[in-house]
């Protein structure tokens, strides 16, 4: 009953002085404003940064297929052809480090549109989270393919910048058709601009394709890639129904006659399931990227029933260079958005503590009158700890919308990306009321050890 | 029993390594009911003996019952408490809270009282004081839109609020004109004769105290004068 109606008398003292509570507010508005402020800016930079880079490539990883070598003769990267589809289901299933990943083919041929013709450096097939993995997935024009056309291996792909303008003069390619091999495409989307990449090679004079699609109608009649050529299925569909391919043969010429169904049972080839050339995996983020290495490791080597001690049969590729970059950059922004914060809240802080000190010095004669008639130095000690908790709260409530508006307008006017932090908001109350408690703590005590005569005395 | 007994009460101030004596063995009694007036010059010691007198201070040596309770051995919390319960205080320049207006003035000393009142009850009593001091018209007018008088009327009524048997009033007509000072003093009297309310007047002028029905003075630290009813008595050394 007597500590409420203390807590009473500090919110009536608080309302009967509303400049100087308003004063005090307002330095923990600005406080805790400038602290969520600057974390929100802060933040939203750090993240455009390191989404700038990771955009890059920094948590991407590639899984290769191994080197085969017969009699120390080795016969390359990549010629080991154990990667399987399955194996990505897999990877993106239980690995928990990895959010997604993609299986890739290639292939490079000619494509033919109308009277024009081109041989793009990329011609990709894969899945939807291919383009998740290379952070591509908002096409300027048209829309992705989908899982769906993956399953149905859909005649359907995405052109890059360049092919468009190779063959379309820069004009919109949507709905047109593309003949890769003989096999016709229809451009469902065409795909942002990327330009070159760190090698210097041209990453939009590409075309993205459902993998079954590239896998199992193109590239199966494509000689030029050496991976792919052993995989071929020597009389795909696609040659043999197409008639033209007849007058312009797009298949190997078979150096030795085909084998008779006879030969063929009499040397059977061993049934070899589908590979792909690489498993392209997008890690959480870019600090996982080795976790999601071990764990695709332990994964593959379980799959692909790799004996202890036997060397792997794939290998990692990464981008080793960009990934320390993007630490580095990370640790320099928290750091720096650390320093600014506590700046910031010691700003605030001794704002507070002053004018609460200011505030018992000028109230000396109320205490001294209080204790006069029979307050105890707890009751002074409550009322001036619960004037500025208040003060503090409301102060941080002010200034979370402060701060929170300001970083809308610097959104607004400047165009600066801005990240909203429910942390920084629990932070900054949190520590409103402590530094409300601790800051206010010293004034208090002192106005509590007021001698009740020197302070009646006090003019 | 005295109401207030004083017992050889010493209090002396340390500054740095000098002593510097300002109570040298007070001994006095009053009884309840009594209207005291306490006078001396300034520096006789006066203020201190009223400090203590009022549980604002402790004696450094000596003994002081206050309603038969011991008061020089308590702690400025249990002092807070005495003060609270058993006394009131006038001050010569008021001490009311500025910007609160007469109610909250006088309601104010009852935040610190254990005893349960509700806010009503506490509101009416507070309004049943002004109303008999002539204020029930200015209940919600603040200090600074009130004359002297009246503002020492609201001090009056603060320092009742809580029915103490005994109330201190520190040069209670010091700010004030002769018309209201009569005024005032005449409250005190009627106080102390109707309600049996124990009144201890600390003043420097004769005519004031003239109101009181005994006078103690007091003379460099040492009662000259009206320590024990009547009788003329010098405080005997500690």
């Amino acid at each position: 009953m007597k500590t409420y109606r203390t807590m009473r008398t500090a919110l009536r003292a608080l309302r009967r002085n509303p400049m100087r509570a308003a004063l005090t507010t307002l330095g923990i508005i600005i406080g805790v404003g400038a602290v969520i402020a600057m974390m929100e800016i802060g933040a939203g930079s750090s993240a455009a940064i390191q989404k700038t880079i990771a955009s890059m490539g920094a948590n991407t990883l590639m899984v290769h297929p191994g080197t085969a070598s017969s009699s120390g003769v080795s016969f390359g990267s990549g010629s080991i052809m154990t990667l399987t589809p399955d194996d990505c289901e897999a990877i993106m299933k239980e690995c928990t480090a990895v959010k997604t990943a993609a299986p890739v083919v290639r292939t490079r041929t000619q494509i033919v549109c109308g009277d024009r013709n081109w041989v793009p450096t990329f011609i990709y097939g894969s899945s939807p989270a291919y383009f998740d993995v290379r952070e591509w997935n908002v096409p300027t024009d048209g829309e992705l393919f989908t899982d769906l056309d993956v399953l149905n291996s859909s005649k359907v792909c995405l052109v890059g910048q360049s092919i468009v303008r190779e063959l379309f003069d820069g004009r919109s390619p949507l709905g047109k058709e593309i003949r890769i091999n003989n096999v016709s495409l229809r451009i469902v989307g065409v795909l942002r601009q990327k330009g070159a990449n760190m090698m210097g090679m041209d990453q939009d004079d590409v075309i993205v394709a459902p993998w079954t699609t590239i896998k199992y109608n193109i590239a199966g009649s494509s000689i030029t890639n050496a991976t792919q050529s052993r995989s071929s299925t020597s009389s795909s569909t696609s040659s043999s129904v197409n008639t033209i391919s007849d007058i312009y043969p797009s298949s190997t010429v078979s150096l030795y006659p085909e084998k008779s169904s006879t030969q063929a049972a009499n040397n059977p080839m061993l049934v070899r399931f589908t590979n792909v050339d690489e498993i392209q995996v997008l890690a959480n983020s870019s600090t996982e990227v080795q976790l999601a290495i071990r764990q695709i490791t332990s994964l593959l080597r379980d799959r692909h029933r790799i004996r202890p001690g036997q060397p792997d049969d794939f290998v990692f590729r990464n981008m080793a260079e960009l990934s320390s970059v993007m630490t580095s950059t990370t640790r320099m922004m928290t750091n720096l958005l650390l320093c600014v914060a506590l700046i910031s809240l010691v700003v605030g802080g001794v704002g507070i503590m002053n004018i609460m000190l200011v505030s018992v010095t000028e109230r000396t004669h109320e205490i001294g009158l209080r204790m006069a008639v029979g307050a105890q130095s707890r009751d002074i000690l409550t009322q001036f700890l619960v004037e500025a908790v208040v003060l503090c709260l409301l102060g941080g409530a002010l200034g979370i919308l402060l701060g929170h508006g300001g970083s809308l307008l610097v959104r607004y006017f400047l165009k600066w990306p801005v990240m909203t932090s429910p942390a920084a908001i629990i932070a900054a109350v949190v520590v409103s009321a402590t530094v409300g408690i601790v800051f206010g703590y010293y004034p208090a005590w002192k106005a509590s050890r007021l001698d009740p005569i020197e302070a009646l005395r006090y003019e | 029993m005295a109401l207030i007994e004083l017992n050889n009460i010493c209090k002396t101030y340390y500054i740095g390594d000098m002593s510097l004596p300002v109570l040298k063995g007070v001994s006095l009694k009053v009884e309840r009911g009594e209207f005291v007036a306490l006078m001396g010059a300034s520096g006789s010691g006066k203020s201190t003996l009223m400090n203590i007198l009022g549980c604002l201070d402790h004696p450094t040596s000596g003994q002081y019952r206050l309603d038969g309770q011991d008061i020089s051995r308590l702690t400025s919390d249990g002092r807070a408490v005495i003060r609270n319960q058993k006394v009131g205080f006038v001050f010569q320049n008021f001490n009311l809270l500025a910007r609160t207006s007469a109610v909250d003035n006088v309601v104010m000393p009852l935040t610190y009282t254990s005893e349960d009142l509700t806010d009503r009850q506490c509101r009416r009593r507070a309004e049943e004081l002004l109303t008999r001091f002539g204020l029930g018209d200015r209940l919600d007018h603040e200090p600074s839109q009130l004359s002297g008088g009246q503002q020492q009327r609201v001090a009056i009524a603060r320092a009742l609020v809580n029915r103490p048997p005994i109330v201190f009033a520190d040069e209670p007509t010091g700010n004030l004109d002769s018309h209201t000072s009569k005024d005032v003093l005449n409250i005190l009297r009627q106080l102390n004769e109707d309600e049996g309310i124990t009144m201890i007047l600390v003043t420097h002028d004769a005519g004031v105290a003239q109101h009181a029905k005994r006078t103690i003075r007091i003379h460099d630290g040492m009662i000259v004068d009206g320590a024990y009813g009547g009788r003329v008595s010098v405080g005997g050394d500690a």
